[in-house]
């Protein structure tokens, strides 16, 4: 008896070590019963280009009335293909639609749709304290600037097309995407059409093997380095760098003019590609005077036959209010509402999503 | 409790104790094999593919499927140095500080303080890297060296403040704990006859740390290098908050590098062919045989010193 | 000329000591350096809000609420995982095993403390996170619990070596077989020590981040079981650091400070448990 009481005290320690555990799981096992009234949760993965839209859009969606909580993780367009693809996420999101070699990965779990949700511009930001006007581009330079052959500010080649403005003479900070990105892809995609040598250099693609410059995740890091690097150059989604009041450069269009990005432009450019689908997708380097050229839809990849009747039904409805009324919290964030013939196409879409041959959205 | 304990005879209860026991030890077996495995087999793809060049490759470009990981090892292995050098400097002056001026009142403080940057986790040192230490490279050390030892390759051509440099920097914060409380143990371990004869023959104390203390410690502190470079190579989230994500190789210390914990945490989750895939889990293989070869080397050189010790206290 | 040497050697001597000094100040400013940048970014922003309110959209502010519970449930998680694992295989590489045995767990246990953390995640991912179809904080937890098991393994196999033989020794001469001997005697005198373990193992895995990237994943919103995704503490920090919007810049110092506060006080607890027992 003696023995047992020695026993008990010297194992009093381990006993509080134990209570210690026991709390912290207590109360994580609290947690989890305290959501009582379970509301239903959805996973999603992808593009940064869309998140400052979909983060707003969710935001609201889960106080409405169909209490469904998105959760949204912004790893990137090309995370959000693969996630999709492996099936650890309910629905992606790129800005580049998948291509055959990804579908075809993507058919063991059935026929993908792929449905436009959104459409935006990128912006070329770059860090000038000292600039007042806004500097203009064109895809030459800017191919230049990112070839590594124009390495400063004041080079005769950006000053040509800036004239009248002091330009200094620091070098310029290439920032791009250390992830793949559909943000990267649409930028590529411009330069590659605008100058020859990028587009043998270099190419189109997520992600591409850089020629110079530092690389950061996600469309937030790179806005973030060219907030904090003097003198640097970056290309981000426009909410990006408006949201975190940056500097915004006009960019020459195919007609000639330099154009800034904006609700007018982008819709202008929009307008040149009436039927954009999942293989033609691009609208980049749109003709028309007002056109923006660096623009793009974003998609949102969903599995034709869902296993999952809930899971199904809540998100065609959640895609169906996204790309009407939803809409509207695009606008809110520098994004351009959907034209009426893409709003189409992505309801007429969204209908063919069935559970057993039955299609959810009545 | 007292009937539980009576049913079961004393040594069936026993037998079940150690059955369970060695069903853990099971368990950690079964742990290392499968990562083993699965690492091997999950990037054996990009092995048969490229062979040794994947190793000796500069070309990272996932749009034409070439993958060489020599600028990522580049990166993790020049940051790591850099980090270790700064590190064992500074730390090694402190491990002597701490245990040859034992009658310094500050001295426990100085110990429990530098023991404390190791429980700073990993992303509030990124943190403290994108807003604090890269603004103050960009702003003042890199123009500083530049102007002073710019003659030298390495510190040649523009600062951006993030980079290679200040990834070593951030590293070298982070291993500084490990290496001083090592070779701290280490020179505790330097039996004391060797201290007091070098003192009795005369020898002030610096005369008695070089003379005396170092040569003996000198393994030890071998092993407490080793143990910091295993630590720093697998270090992921800070670095890749700083170095700048560019896998390039290049001479200064201020261009942006890129290291193997970095690229696996920026483009594993979006690797959609199989090749790239297979290759960044042959990243994570190198890595992981580097890690382990300098942890085992470091155990070898340390291990046997601490434990004495141990036992001795 | 022997004082001139000796004046040299003083002098040497002189220097050597104010340049040890000097270094150990090198070694002490980043630490104050890191404490006043977090505490002085990151009191501004703490407010009931961040403990009580999920994260805002994109330029709008919230809190960390979903976060820090997050975090400590996949710690907690991880050490009900790594905990009887780790001690268990401790205890039976000092007690039970042979010394060849022994060895080889021993080796095994520093094969994976070489591990690096986003190996750890890599394999979680490639395993449980793939098989499962799902993100988890299950899957967080088991990355977690990889990075503590080691470390666990070996310093309960130290600690209950260091009890003295001679205790074990009583113990059987009265007749106690080897469970009540292990379970009486031995982890009664190394309970203190094998606490400050274990407290300081859950102090190093709370700020871990990097193998949550491919298995918690993190949530904007309150996590929806254990088998979904969930929101973790230091995720939250590198998104919000990360981030070009001040608000959330300020929010992430605010994290980073929640973050430290908390692994301070496991450290200090383990400290004191420990009693200069384990360094």
């Amino acid at each position: 008896m003696k023995g047992y009481k020695r026993f008990s005290r010297s194992f009093m320690w381990l006993e509080m070590a134990c209570v210690i555990v026991l709390l912290l799981s207590g109360c994580a096992i609290a947690v989890i019963h305290q959501d009582a009234p379970r509301m239903d949760q959805i996973t999603g993965a992808g593009s940064t280009f869309d998140y400052p839209f979909f983060s707003r859009a969710f935001y609201a969606y889960a106080d409405g009335p169909e209490h469904l909580q998105v959760n949204y993780q912004s790893i990137g367009s090309g995370g959000g293909i693969e996630q999709f693809i492996r099936q650890t996420v309910n629905f992606g999101a790129t800005d580049v639609p998948m291509n055959d070699s990804e579908l075809q990965q993507a058919r063991s779990a059935g026929p993908v749709e792929q449905v436009p949700v959104a459409l935006g511009a990128e912006a070329i930001t770059y860090n000038l304290p000292h600039i007042r006007q806004r500097l203009h581009f064109t895809g030459r330079v800017l191919a230049d600037i990112y070839l590594g052959k124009v390495l400063r500010w004041n080079s005769p080649e950006i000053a040509k097309i800036n004239p009248g403005i002091r330009l200094p003479s620091s070098q310029i900070v290439v920032v791009h995407r250390s992830d793949g990105s559909g943000t990267t892809y649409i930028f590529t995609d411009f330069l590659s059409q605008s100058n020859q040598i990028w587009a043998k250099v270099v190419g189109t693609g997520k992600s591409v093997d850089w020629p110079v410059g530092i690389g950061g995740k996600g469309n937030t890091f790179v806005t973030q380095e060219v907030q904090n690097t003097p003198g640097a150059i970056g290309y981000v989604e426009l909410a990006y760098a408006l949201t975190a009041k940056m500097n915004v450069g006009m960019v020459q269009n195919r007609y000639g003019s330099f154009v800034e990005p904006n609700l007018h432009s982008v819709t202008a450019a929009a307008r040149q590609f009436a039927h954009v689908t999942s293989r033609h997708f691009s609208i980049v380097n749109a003709p028309g005077k007002d056109s923006y050229p660096i623009c793009g839809y974003s998609w949102v990849l969903l599995y034709e036959h869902q296993t999952n009747r809930g899971v199904g039904e809540a998100m065609t409805r959640l895609f169906s209010w996204l790309v009407t009324s939803g809409q509207s919290y695009a606008q809110s964030v520098d994004y351009v509402p959907l034209p009426q013939s893409v709003k189409r196409l992505a309801q007429s879409l969204i209908k063919r999503i069935a559970y057993h041959g039955q299609p959810l959205l009545q | 409790m007292k009937s539980i304990w009576s049913a079961w005879s004393k040594n069936q209860l026993d037998r079940l104790f150690s059955s369970i026991l060695l069903t853990f030890c099971l368990v950690i077996i079964l742990i290392v094999g499968t990562i083993v495995y699965e690492l091997v087999s999950r990037s054996a793809l990009a092995i048969l593919h490229f062979g040794f060049h994947f190793l000796t490759g500069q070309v990272w470009d996932p749009v034409h499927q070439v993958f060489g990981a020599l600028p990522f090892i580049y990166g993790t292995v020049v940051s790591s140095v850099i980090g270790v050098i700064l590190a064992s400097i500074v730390g090694i002056a402190t491990a002597i500080l701490l245990t040859q001026y034992g009658s310094w009142r500050w001295l426990d403080l100085i110990s429990i303080l530098v023991e404390l940057l190791a429980a700073i986790p990993s992303v509030v040192y990124g943190l403290w890297g994108i807003f604090i230490l890269a603004p103050w490279l960009r702003q003042s050390v890199e123009p500083i060296l530049n102007r002073g030892l710019g003659f030298l390759p390495l510190f040649q051509g523009q600062g951006y403040g993030v980079g290679m440099l200040a990834a070593g920097i951030i590293l070298a914060v982070m291993i500084l704990p490990t290496i001083t409380a090592v070779v701290r143990d280490v020179m505790q371990a330097v039996p004391n006859e060797l201290k007091d004869g070098a003192l009795a023959l005369g020898a002030t104390k610096q005369e008695m740390v070089s003379l005396a203390i170092l040569p003996q410690a000198k393994r030890g502190i071998l092993g407490a290098i080793m143990l910091a470079l295993g630590r720093a190579l697998g270090e992921t989230m800070a670095v890749t908050m700083v170095i700048g994500n560019r896998p390039q190789i290049a001479a200064s210390l201020f261009a942006p590098g890129y290291s193997m914990a970095s690229v696996i945490a920026n483009e594993f989750t979006e690797a959609t062919s199989k090749l790239y895939e297979s290759s960044l889990y042959e990243i994570g293989l190198v890595l992981f045989l580097l890690t382990v070869v300098f942890y085992s080397l470091a155990r070898l050189l340390v291990w046997r010193i601490r434990l004495q010790m141990r036992v001795n206290a | 000329m022997s004082h001139r040497l000796l004046l040299w050697r003083r002098l040497k001597n002189q220097v050597f000591f104010t340049l040890l000094v000097f270094m150990s100040l090198i070694a002490l400013f980043p630490l104050f350096n890191i404490l006043w940048y977090v505490i002085s970014r990151g009191l501004p922003e703490l407010s009931i809000r961040f403990f009580t309110r999920l994260p805002g959209p994109v330029g709008m502010v919230g809190g960390m609420a979903n976060a820090i519970v997050g975090t400590l449930i996949v710690v907690s998680l991880a050490c009900l995982i790594a905990i009887p694992i780790g001690v268990g295989a401790g205890i039976y590489m000092a007690e039970y095993a042979d010394d060849r045995f022994a060895a080889v767990c021993r080796f095994l246990a520093d094969v994976l403390s070489g591990v690096p953390s986003i190996v750890a995640g890599l394999m979680v991912y490639a395993t449980v996170v793939i098989w499962m179809h799902s993100y988890s904080a299950f899957a967080g937890a088991l990355s977690l619990a990889l990075l503590m098991l080691p470390t666990l393994m070996r310093t309960t196999e130290q600690m209950l070596l260091m009890v003295d033989t001679s205790l074990r020794e009583g113990a059987f001469a009265l007749g106690a077989t080897r469970f009540q001997t292990t379970v009486q005697v031995v982890l009664p005198t190394a309970a203190s020590g094998l606490i400050t373990a274990v407290m300081l193992s859950i102090g190093r895995v709370m700020g871990e981040t990097a193998p949550l990237l491919f298995t918690a994943f993190g949530n904007s919103f309150w996590q929806d079981g254990l088998n979904a995704p969930i929101a973790a503490l230091p995720l939250q920090i590198f998104v919000y650091a990360t981030s070009p919007y001040p608000q959330w810049q300020a929010q992430a110092w605010t994290g980073a400070l929640t973050l430290l506060a908390i692994i301070l006080v496991i450290n200090i607890a383990a400290r004191a448990f420990g009693r200069g027992k384990l360094r």
